[in-house]
């Protein structure tokens, strides 16, 4: 690790400021992806401005139509959170699967979305909800903000200070975990809303993505038979030591047959 | 008589208390005054030629102290690592061995191969300083799997090695076995990979040495599971220092598996650094670091056949195989795909007739060693596929195909074609135990349950043998081994009869503070408490070869069990003294000396007591004091075995497979301490799971890139891939240890992968599916499972 210095802020626009003023400068919220870059010195940012004294980034609140989470909310609080699990059950099931308990204690919803790994699992809760990003400048819906590996519509300087959710009628997350860092291999999240279904994917590709056929298919039929023969074309798809893209196109069909048995269970 | 635990109790390990509570003390543990940090620069290239470092930007990076390369090793006529075995091919030439500088010189072999050391006063420090090191490389092709090093054209890596073959080893009786084949009823063939594997112990390794001018001694702390062995192959052979000029610590250590009992190169460099900058210098591998240069396991590609009769009788059996050796030889190399690995082909089976080529070649990968097993579950695993495949081709059943061919239990010893001699044993009736224990009989009702989930069950079985307690000095000798194979202990009774045992054995995980003290408990009459095991030290151990191949009890609680033997009859000397009776009625039982036939008797405490305070002592005839020393060196290696039975569940439509039910009977003779037998299996049988289904350390071939470079992309076996596992022994003793033991460190990774991929084919066997490569992922059984059904969809 390279030295660098701390600012610990205690207002968003503090923050904002320092990310601004500091070149090099990056946020730290859970660290868990970042510390591991900086200790194998991959990345040497010249300060680290962290977000734990943000209090009002802590906070779930349900607004009826849709729950907020605060961006320095950990997974293993979002599992736990007896609101998420009554209203959007299938977002408290994708928190409980990720990492290991030190990882859901310490990684935080802001932190995993404003990352964008591939084969994170909020991106596709996120997504697959039609969730909107809310950040220290504005407002972003999530077709609009994941723009491929890493990328986001984040602008230097933005902090996403929560993500806002759509309450679903039924939603489900079904994983393939990745056999050694179990990250998603493929992962599904499938909700329905009134007006229509959405299906979002992670691990299979360079990011997140919609699958419209299936998404047509279950507003016709919210059943998991309803999806069984839609094959989804391996261009674009990862392959890499642990799956060829061929299998990942395939387990995306499975993955997403078992989301929406999740969601109906 | 105080608190004794004897031989057969379990009390709870009492290392534990240290190492729970966090007070144990490992090499990074380790403070010396004035301490410097070093690093290790290493090749980013698998093949390249080393046209130049610049040390200029390092050495003035801030707390640089000094940046040493291959050209000061050089310039100091510096020894080669060595090797410690030499083998040789069917004609007498000896492999070769082309030296493994310990910074490399004009070339580099593999992605880890260390070019530089730098020291400076902060780990930071020298991680920066070793970013401004500017190396030269003229990068070649790399070549990385065997089958792809011995094709004419392939990228050469030493200029006197052609086709990058060290060595094209044999064993066995060729043409019997040719004769047996052409008289065959039956011939099975099996083409296999035995993937390559990385050790992972928990702590990475580290070293720290230091250099006291005023004494001309060196001390060298390292992650060792030898650390005489250590001593000798860096003192007197790439070093040159005298044996007493240099000690070797290797004090608590978080786990070896065989990655810790080589010589490394980082310890030779660290050692002689030492001295040039009058420092002490320390250095600790990163997780990352750990992954190119501690030594890798396993790597074969085998072509096996086998010859049977009518009846499903095995003929002849002949395998030819490739070996990974990696970029250079280290420590064991080449003798664990030779002969750690020949010799056990036979297994728990008559065949009369086993001829075996095993080719061991060099590859732009890390170096090949030992890994817990070493060249016998790779055996395991070829002969018990082996087995699988023949009874299937014949319609055998796979169980009564391995009665057939069992070696009965009265046959002991048992010679075999391939140079061991099995002392004792009872494969059937491990067997027998483990088809209950596993209840195999309602397995149907099982995989009838699976079905109806739209899952696919199957059963493997793997009945084995394997050959510790390395080793027969004379044997081994013969085989090509360049040292003594034997162990020591001394048994030092303190005045007040308390008893610390100095051992050459080390303790890295397996409870040895705790067998070893049970054996002295059980043996002196003393305390459990009042034991205490010393290890890991040259200034405080006399001598010892280390802890490997399932020999530290088999050897070194040998050594031990002679050593309280020598004590007790020194005592019984004293008693009769003081008892004024003669030696022969001395009467030596639970901690007391007494006269038969008597109640006159002395306690144990003041025997030591009297020897201690010779007032009223036979000093004309018997020196003063007690402690008593033992080296023991085998007759015989051991032959643990058993018999494992894997319960796996498919899911087709991911390929996952779930391990369900493990059941084990294994045979490894006296038990000293049952609970510390079941860890060892437990973990034995994980290892063997983990290479079954998860573990694969993956090479890019061209630029001899690890691909599986980290936890994250080298799937480790976790406690929820496990279910709960049924560990029994059904031991026979061994007839040459004093105790009847045959060790069990390794039996857990040498029988499990078998049973486990024998359990996947048959789950798969309705599909047409013959055999499945390890690691049995879901990606390569889904895949299988595409092409399996294939001719079914085209109907
Ligand atoms: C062993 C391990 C296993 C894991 N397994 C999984 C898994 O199975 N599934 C999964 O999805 N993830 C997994 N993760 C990642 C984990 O979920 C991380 O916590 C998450 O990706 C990042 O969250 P964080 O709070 O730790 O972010 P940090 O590491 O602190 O930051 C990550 C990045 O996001 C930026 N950032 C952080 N917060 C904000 C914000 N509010 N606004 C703008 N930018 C911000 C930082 O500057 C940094 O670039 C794993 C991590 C580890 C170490």
């Amino acid at each position: 690790m390279k030295p660098f210095a701390y600012h610990q802020p205690n207002q968003i626009p503090d923050a904002a400021k320092l990310l601004v003023s500091i070149e090099d400068s990056k946020l730290v919220a859970g660290g868990m992806t970042l510390i591991p870059t900086l200790k194998q010195r991959l990345a040497s940012p010249v300060a680290l401005v962290d977000l734990s004294k943000l209090g009002n980034l802590k906070g779930i609140t349900d607004d009826g139509a849709t729950i907020t989470i605060g961006a320095m909310k950990p997974h293993a609080v979002v599992a736990a959170s007896k609101l998420v699990q009554a209203k959007i059950p299938g977002l408290a099931a994708l928190a409980s699967m990720i990492g290991d308990p030190a990882v859901r204690n310490r990684g935080t919803i802001g932190g995993s979305v404003a990352n964008n790994d591939p084969a994170a699992d909020y991106p596709a809760g996120v997504l697959g909800l039609g969730a909107t990003i809310v950040t220290s400048t504005r407002e972003i819906v999530a077709d609009k903000f994941f723009l491929g590996l890493f990328e986001t519509a984040l602008e230097p300087g933005e902090i996403i200070t929560a993500i806002r959710f759509p309450v679903p009628i039924k939603a489900g997350y079904a994983k393939f975990k990745a056999p050694a860092s179990r990250y998603a291999l493929v992962g599904v999240f499938v909700a329905q809303f009134a007006d229509g279904v959405r299906v979002a994917v992670t691990g299979a590709g360079s990011g997140v993505f919609r699958v419209p056929p299936m998404e047509a298919a279950l507003w016709q039929n919210f059943d998991p038979s309803a999806i069984a023969a839609i094959k989804i074309d391996t261009d674009g798809l990862t392959s890499d030591i642990h799956a060829e893209a061929d299998y990942r196109a395939h387990l995306v069909t499975v993955m997403a047959k078992r989301a929406v048995d999740a969601a109906l269970s | 008589m105080g608190n004794v635990i004897g031989i057969g109790a379990s009390p709870k390990r009492k290392e534990d208390q240290r190492f729970l509570t966090g007070r144990g003390n490992y090499v990074s543990d380790i403070k010396r005054p004035g301490m410097t940090a070093g690093v290790f620069v290493r090749s980013p290239h698998g093949h390249a030629i080393l046209r130049g470092i610049d040390k200029a930007a390092a050495l003035t990076a801030p707390g640089v102290i000094a940046v040493l390369t291959g050209e000061d090793v050089a310039a100091d006529k510096l020894g080669s690592l060595p090797c410690g075995w030499g083998i040789s091919d069917a004609k007498g030439v000896p492999m070769k061995e082309p030296p493994f500088p310990m910074l490399a010189q004009g070339k580099v072999r593999f992605v880890g191969d260390m070019v530089a050391f730098v020291i400076a006063e902060t780990p930071e420090q020298a991680n920066a300083a070793a970013e401004l090191l500017t190396v030269d490389y003229e990068v070649l092709p790399s070549v990385v799997g065997v089958l792809e090093a011995v094709r004419p054209g392939a990228p050469q890596l030493f200029d006197d090695v052609p086709n990058n073959i060290c060595c094209d080893w044999e064993l066995g009786d060729k043409a019997a076995v040719e004769t047996a084949f052409r008289k065959a009823a039956h011939v099975a063939k099996l083409s296999l990979v035995n993937n390559r594997l990385i050790g992972n112990p928990m702590e990475p390794r580290a070293a720290i040495a230091e250099y006291e001018p005023g004494t001309d001694r060196f001390t060298l702390w390292t992650t060792s599971q030898f650390p005489h062995v250590v001593r000798f192959l860096m003192g007197a052979l790439v070093l040159n220092i005298p044996q007493h000029k240099l000690r070797v610590v290797a004090p608590d250590v978080g786990g070896g598996f065989g990655v810790k009992q080589f010589h490394y190169g980082e310890e030779a460099v660290i050692t002689w650094a030492a001295k040039r900058v009058m420092r002490p210098i320390k250095w600790v591998a990163s997780r990352s670091e750990g992954y190119v240069s501690d030594r890798h396991g396993r790597d074969h590609v085998t072509e096996a056949e086998l010859a049977l009769d009518e009846t499903g009788k095995f003929l002849a059996f002949r395998v030819n195989t490739l070996a990974n050796m990696g970029g250079y030889l280290s420590t064991f190399g080449p003798n664990i795909p030779t002969n750690l690995y020949g010799p056990l082909l036979g297994g728990v089976y008559m065949t009369p007739a086993i001829y075996c080529n095993v080719k061991v070649v060099f590859t732009n990968t890390v170096p090949v060693d030992a890994y817990r097993g070493a060249g016998r579950p790779e055996a395991t695993f070829v002969l018990e596929r082996m087995v699988d495949v023949a009874a299937s081709e014949m319609g055998i059943d796979r169980v009564e195909i391995r009665r057939r061919n069992m070696i009965p239990k009265e046959a002991y010893p048992y010679q075999t074609p391939v140079l061991v001699q099995y002392d004792s044993g009872d494969p059937m009736g491990c067997l027998d135990g483990a088809l209950v224990a596993a209840d195999v009989k309602s397995f149907g009702i099982r995989k009838a349950a699976s079905a109806s989930k739209g899952k696919f069950r199957g059963l493997g079985y793997s009945t084995y043998v394997e050959a510790c307690g390395l080793a027969p000095s004379r044997f081994a000798g013969r085989l090509g081994a360049r040292g003594g194979l034997y162990e020591s202990a001394t048994v030092r009774v303190h005045p007040t009869g308390q008893v610390t045992v100095m051992i050459g054995t080390h303790n890295h995980g397996q409870g040895h503070e705790t067998t070893f003290a049970q054996i002295v408990s059980e043996k002196l009459g003393v305390s459990f408490e009042d034991v205490d095991i010393v290890f890991g030290d040259t200034d405080r151990v006399q001598f010892g070869m280390g802890t490997y191949g399932s020999r530290s009890l088999v050897v070194g609680g040998a050594a031990l069990s002679k050593a309280t033997d020598k004590v007790v009859a020194k005592g019984r000397k004293i008693a009769a003294h003081l008892l004024e009776a003669a030696e022969v009625d001395i009467q030596f039982e639970a901690g007391q000396f007494s006269v038969a036939g008597t109640d006159r008797m002395k306690t144990f405490e003041e025997i030591a007591g009297a020897a201690y305070v010779p007032h009223n002592y036979p000093l004309e005839v018997l020196e003063p004091g007690l402690e008593e020393q033992a080296y023991y060196d085998p007759i015989n290696f051991t032959y643990p075995g058993g018999c494992h039975i894997a319960e796996v569940e498919v899911d087709p439509e991911t390929g996952t497979v779930t391990l369900v039910n493990y059941t084990a009977v294994d045979d490894v003779g006296t038990v000293i301490n049952p609970m510390i037998v079941e860890g060892q299996l437990h973990g034995g049988i994980v290892q063997g799971v983990g290479q079954a289904l998860f573990e694969n350390a993956v090479y890019d071939e061209g630029s001899g890139q690890l691909l599986s470079g980290s936890l994250m992309d080298y799937c480790m076996p976790r406690a929820d891939h496990m279910p709960m596992m049924k560990v029994s022994t059904h031991s026979t003793l061994c007839t040459h240890t004093p105790m009847g033991v045959k060790g069990c460190g390794e039996v857990g990774t040498i029988g499990s992968p078998a049973a486990v991929i024998n359990a996947v084919v048959d789950a798969l066997s309705h599909l047409g599916v013959t055999h499945v490569d390890m690691p049995a992922t879901p990606n390569r059984i889904w895949r299988l499972l595409q092409n399996a059904s294939l001719p079914v969809a085209a109907e």
